[in-house]
């Protein structure tokens, strides 16, 4: 299996390079890409730069493309598409049908990988994509369980990469628009999803209080840790009780079930975060590549290391991590 | 004249309380109506065969009738529902999925789309005409600027593809395989108990300072607001949108369409207030600002 890392920035892809990834992927300075942070991604330059330093060094560079252009914006969507081509990466992940079409017929020769923004849950929608757009390979959303990924993987006429670590998105990717609900910015629009423009901290007498967009998200007690006011992990009002009502703020981490996930022929495992830091991403990448290796050299034998664990843990959002959808037993 | 649709019922109704919608809604000035389950695998009150004695219902009293598709598609038995609906000749079906796209085009069979789709774009719509798109939804985030862009290239390729917009109800925002309801109740979602059933327009989802954010509702989501695009309908008319879309609600249902067919036919003006169930209005994202937000 693949080891596929974030590249926010030059100094992430090559700590992602040198601990050990397979690819790493990046996107442009712009709302072309779902992963919009002020001071991150790539120009051409600096995206020129990556590619020959992955390159030297036997990893593949993936550029995401994949939110959505309106007519508005639809050049500048055709010219990061002409842009990575002309920048020589190894393949372009997409998620709009326009786009793709657009790719398909200009650059043939170049890969296509369907974006997890792309919301294919089904062999039927990966055959889609593959006989429309020849797909070589679809990202999973992360709201299927491992047996929905079984079921899927048996019949899929595409390689397939899974979420494997980092922030849960538990909604299906591509099919969301809380956060433009409250802000007007959402990841399928401009690449965002809670934006930080609209986040705002204030200490009160009932304790430190986040907003979205004039929306209280949370409020923390003494000693609580504040996360970033993503909405869905706020703390709201059902039926008269307060509680985390979408989803708890942790991360994913699917490290046990990686020899389940090479036995259902998953092609590559992924992880999620380039607004993460070149250290973070060092430390995750050194992580899942020796369980990889150990997967690989010794099958047989695979246990996870207690130690991976402890430095999974230590880099997830409060500290906590789950399975997420891949096991059932989620509410 | 603008038509008027009903969309699909996206709650959890008891099997009686639908068939009463439906019998009803015969006799309601509305062109187009889409049926079917489109929110949760476990909803089978009605099964398809009862949807399609519905739609027949519905087609002598002089509806158009669409079959409408399930938005998350993710298992086995899911893709076998679909089947059956794409195999059917008898009325369009409403595709809300990649798979509802690759199903009946494979089979030949026209189909539109609807709000869950992400079609952003001409270029998009493009490919899927080839594929038998006879008519589609704008998504529910995008608003008016880029409607009157895709109408204006979509006449200027001398494409022929209806537009349809959602104009009232609680907006759909979001899909997950997880259930937000069980969760509410503490249960797993493979033995829910069923308890949408007990919330026919959703279990409210307030901000700590009561503000009425979302509306939970299964594994779907939906927004705290109603969006109401009611005095918009002649800037629509005028644009060249071709159907409204009214979300379906359990009560108050004849009103709202009998106001949407007046003001449709200038009979009296839009700025009538339509008085319904308590709710905040919103009509944001038509003006491209937060969906939640209502333009004086």
């Amino acid at each position: 299996m693949e080891l596929v890392c974030p590249a926010g920035s030059l100094p992430a892809l090559k700590a992602a390079v040198d601990n050990g990834a397979n690819a790493v992927y990046l996107g442009f300075k712009d709302s072309t890409n779902a992963r919009q942070f002020k001071g991150l991604n790539f120009n051409d330059k600096r995206a020129a730069e990556g590619i020959e330093y992955a390159h030297k060094n036997g990893a593949r560079v993936f550029c995401a493309i994949n939110t959505f252009p309106q007519p508005q914006g639809w050049k500048t969507w055709t010219s990061a598409v002409d842009r990575a081509a002309t920048l020589g990466i190894d393949a372009m992940i997409l998620a709009d049908m326009g786009l793709l079409d657009y790719a398909t017929s200009r650059y043939p020769q170049i890969d296509r990988h369907l974006s997890v923004q792309g919301s294919a849950t089904s062999y039927e929608a990966l055959r889609f994509y593959k006989d429309n757009f020849g797909i070589r390979r679809a990202v999973l959303p992360r709201v299927l369980s491992l047996d929905q990924i079984r079921g899927l993987a048996k019949h899929s006429p595409v390689e397939l990469e899974v979420f494997a670590f980092g922030s849960l998105c538990i909604m299906a990717e591509g099919r969301c628009y809380l956060s433009s609900y409250i802000t007007d910015e959402s990841p399928n629009t401009r690449g965002a999803c809670s934006p930080a423009k609209a986040v705002r901290w204030q200490e009160t007498p009932q304790g430190l209080e986040s907003r979205l967009n004039g929306i209280l998200i949370d409020r923390y007690g003494k000693g609580e840790s504040a996360g970033y006011p993503t909405l869905c992990k706020g703390r709201f009002e059902v039926e008269g009780s307060v509680y985390h009502a979408i989803e708890e703020p942790v991360s994913l981490n699917t490290i046990d079930l990686l020899p389940q996930l090479q036995e259902l022929g998953i092609s590559a495992v992924k992880i999620e975060g380039r607004q993460r830091s070149p250290a973070y991403i060092a430390d995750v990448a050194r992580t899942w590549r020796q369980a990889l290796d150990l997967l690989e050299n010794s099958a047989d034998e695979f246990a996870v290391d207690p130690a991976w664990n402890a430095t999974l843990a230590g880099l997830s959002e409060g500290g906590l991590t789950t399975l997420g959808a891949y096991h059932r037993k989620w509410k | 004249m603008l038509k008027l649709s009903l969309g699909p019922v996206l709650w959890f109704w008891s099997r009686q309380t639908v068939l009463d919608f439906y019998a009803n809604a015969a006799d309601w000035p509305v062109d187009t109506v889409y049926l079917g389950e489109t929110v949760c695998a476990r909803r089978r009150e009605l099964k398809l065969a009862d949807w399609l004695e519905i739609a027949g219902v519905l087609k002598d009293a002089g509806k158009q009738v669409v079959l409408s598709t399930q938005t998350l598609i993710e298992s086995e038995a899911d893709l076998r529902l679909l089947r059956r609906i794409c195999s059917q000749q008898d009325y369009l079906i409403e595709a809300n999925d990649q798979s509802a796209l690759q199903l009946a085009s494979t089979n030949s069979l026209p189909f539109v789309t609807g709000p869950g789709l992400n079609i952003y774009n001409v270029a998009t719509l493009k490919v899927l005409a080839k594929l038998g798109l006879k008519g589609w939804s704008l998504p529910v985030e995008l608003g008016r600027e880029t409607l009157i862009e895709m109408i204006a290239e979509l006449k200027a390729e001398g494409l022929d593809l209806p537009a349809e917009v959602f104009a009232w109800g609680f907006l759909p925002l979001a899909w997950s395989s997880r259930c937000f309801t069980a969760r509410h109740y503490n249960l797993p979602k493979d033995n829910c108990e069923f308890r949408c059933l007990q919330h026919p327009d959703g279990l409210e989802l307030r901000s700590r300072e009561a503000q009425e954010l979302f509306r939970l509702n299964g594994t779907s989501t939906l927004s705290g607001a109603r969006y109401d695009l009611l005095r918009e309908l002649p800037d629509m008319l005028a644009m060249g949108v071709d159907t409204v879309r009214l979300s379906p609600e359990h009560q108050g249902m004849a009103e709202v369409v009998q106001r949407f067919d007046q003001v449709r036919r200038g009979e009296i003006p839009y700025s009538d207030p339509l008085t319904v169930r308590e709710a905040p209005p919103c009509n944001g994202y038509w003006y491209g600002q937060p969906g939640m937000d209502q333009r004086a």
